[in-house]
């Protein structure tokens, strides 16, 4: 009995040990691994103006955005029509062309990068008129929704707002 | 082992050994008893270990020249290859050497797939192995990064990408392996200095995996348990040294070939264009030897089980001494298991090749195809075959189909068996 005791007494040192020998080791690990994430530098280039005073209808520019490229288009009418006559069921991603564009359905802002594998997709191409990725072969609309091809989501709108009429700020 | 009755002669050598029983190794590798019927499949094991050596040293030497920064890596190689003194030739023979070290490995692999190498008790041997080969591909990986060409860039871009399949981490991992929020400067450096790490790692994983071979010693083209040593045996040193020489000498007239008449064959063109984060090239194809996996990766329609699929395309092959039941070791005495091994080989070589192909029409279909085979051979096939396979009859010894004589005790008992 008396054995079993101390047995029981041992155990519940060694047991608080190594619990506190983990809380230790994770404390002096972590930050071996959060050296890896973003770093104060990479972090403070979070946004980045755009003049867009020159694009015309129908014109789109990329800028480098986070080091992602980020398309910026001045869609014409037809586009427009086009993305809002998609019926959401017919979306493997449902959005709304109206959410995507902010209710300004003019600009289109969103990510250059295709949500499959981070390629580029290439401008006016594909099926539906939008974007076609070259790497494996997704198909985007004219509101840059998936709607054929790997990718599981729509290409990502990035937070951006207009500074002024002829300015973007995305970030 | 018979190391331990090892004296050397002089006194010092005797002082030593007591201290530090480095000659008793010495020893024991050159006297290590090797099947007398080892055939030139063998030599690649010589042949990888020459490889790895190369890659060290050279890499060794691109890193004195080498800058690992994204504005300045494409002008260093470009400086490695026109201004350092035979960096053309140090570089070339690190970039083919890779390519040589996976064509090597493959061939060593296939062979332990032929005559059974994999199986008891050489399951830890064969498990090593293939973590080994994990590593020289996250080394190849990062290495085909460090020039920062656009199918560096855009490569990296790919792969890393796998990772943001896992559900909800997957886009803080990818954060956290890119140091950003794209492949950029940070990835590259972390790049650079994990490339440099790997080939270390995979060093002490060789000396642990020929220490696990020495243990049971080699299987054969039989694959039967020998009596070491015996007749059945040779010392290691001379006739297996000299023997995996001139295997190497071959080798190295089809490495040198690349290097002097083809260096740039094996590569893309599109690398020798500096990484361009807003273009992505027309055709993202991996290094030759990634193509099967990567046919694997495009041949599932959803991102990811795509890359479920791929990873378990590598997980089979460790688990593989658990799933072929049978207890006969080479294909010589499996009639078939010898052909769906050749069905095998193949099946994978078809998949390196629409890896290469565009994903769409008749490539895809081919891939899905090849795709489903692969996991047929090892989940279905070969577990099934074991069972009901009527394999021929295996010798007792090397020596005892031609003179009769002799057999040993394990062998004529485990006979039984099969």
């Amino acid at each position: 009995m008396s054995e079993e005791k101390k047995n029981n007494r041992r155990d519940f040192i060694f047991t608080a040990s190594y619990a506190l020998g983990a809380v230790g080791v994770g404390a002096a690990v972590w930050p071996l691994v959060d050296q890896m994430n973003p770093d104060a530098s990479v972090k403070a280039l979070a946004s980045t103006e755009v003049d867009i005073s020159a694009l015309e209808v129908g014109q789109s520019i990329t800028v480098l955005w986070r080091g992602k490229p980020v398309f910026i288009r001045r869609r014409t009418n037809e586009e427009i029509t086009k993305a809002k006559n998609v019926k959401l069921e017919d979306l493997p991603h449902p959005e709304t062309d109206e959410d995507r564009t902010k209710n300004n359905p003019e600009w289109l802002v969103m990510l250059g990068v295709c949500t499959h594998l981070g390629c580029v997709p290439l401008g006016d191409k594909g099926e539906y008129g939008g974007w076609f990725c070259p790497c494996h072969g997704s198909h985007y609309d004219t509101s840059g929704r998936i709607r054929k091809g790997p990718a599981p989501t729509n290409m990502e709108i990035p937070k951006y707002e207009f500074v002024d009429s002829n300015t973007i700020k995305i970030g | 082992m018979s190391d331990h009755n090892y004296t050397p002669k002089s006194k010092f050598g005797k002082w030593f050994n007591d201290r530090l029983p480095l000659l008793s190794l010495a020893n024991h590798l050159t006297d290590y008893p090797t099947p007398k019927n080892l055939n030139y499949w063998w030599t690649f094991g010589g042949i990888l270990t020459f490889c790895l050596i190369t890659q060290i040293i050279t890499g060794l030497i691109l890193a004195m020249h080498y800058i690992a920064h994204a504005d300045l890596a494409f002008e260093s190689v470009e400086h490695i290859m026109r201004n350092v003194n035979y960096g053309w030739l140090i570089r070339y023979v690190h970039a083919n050497g890779a390519s040589m070290f996976f064509l090597a490995v493959y061939i060593h692999i296939f062979r332990s797939l032929y005559y059974g190498s994999y199986k008891a008790p050489r399951e830890i041997i064969w498990i090593l192995g293939m973590i080994i080969y994990v590593l020289m591909m996250a080394a190849a990986f990062m290495g085909y990064v460090l020039p920062w060409g656009q199918m560096s860039f855009w490569g990296a871009t790919v792969i890393t990408n796998l990772f943001s399949a896992i559900p909800l981490v997957g886009e803080s991992i990818v954060t956290w392996l890119w140091g950003g929020y794209s492949v950029d400067n940070p990835t590259l450096t972390r790049f650079f200095s994990l490339h440099y790490l790997i080939p270390f790692l995979i060093l002490g994983l060789v000396v642990l995996h020929i220490w696990a071979l020495h243990v049971p010693g080699n299987n054969n083209p039989i694959g039967i348990d020998l009596k070491k040593p015996s007749n059945d045996t040779v010392p290691f040193h001379p006739y297996i040294v000299v023997k995996d020489l001139f295997a190497l000498l071959l080798f190295l007239i089809v490495f040198a070939f690349f290097v002097f008449y083809s260096p740039n064959i094996l590569g893309h063109a599109d690398n020798y264009i500096e990484a361009n984060p807003m273009v992505t090239p027309a055709h993202i194809v991996p290094e030759w030897y990634l193509l099967p996996f990567y046919a694997i990766l495009r041949s599932v329609p959803d991102k990811l089980l795509g890359v479920v699929a791929m990873f378990a395309a590598i997980f089979v092959l460790v688990i593989l001494p658990w799933l072929d039941t049978s207890k006969v070791r080479s294909a010589i005495f499996r009639p078939l298991y010898k052909q769906f091994y050749w069905f095998l080989v193949a099946d994978v070589l078809i998949l390196g090749y629409v890896g290469a192909m565009p994903a769409e029409g008749l490539y895809l279909l081919v891939a899905r195809v090849a795709t489903a085979y692969y996991f047929l051979h090892f989940l279905v096939i070969l577990p099934v075959l074991g069972l009901k396979e009527k394999t021929l009859e295996v010798p007792l010894s090397l020596t005892e189909p031609v003179l009769g004589g002799s057999p040993n005790e394990a062998m004529a008992r485990s006979k039984k068996e099969f």
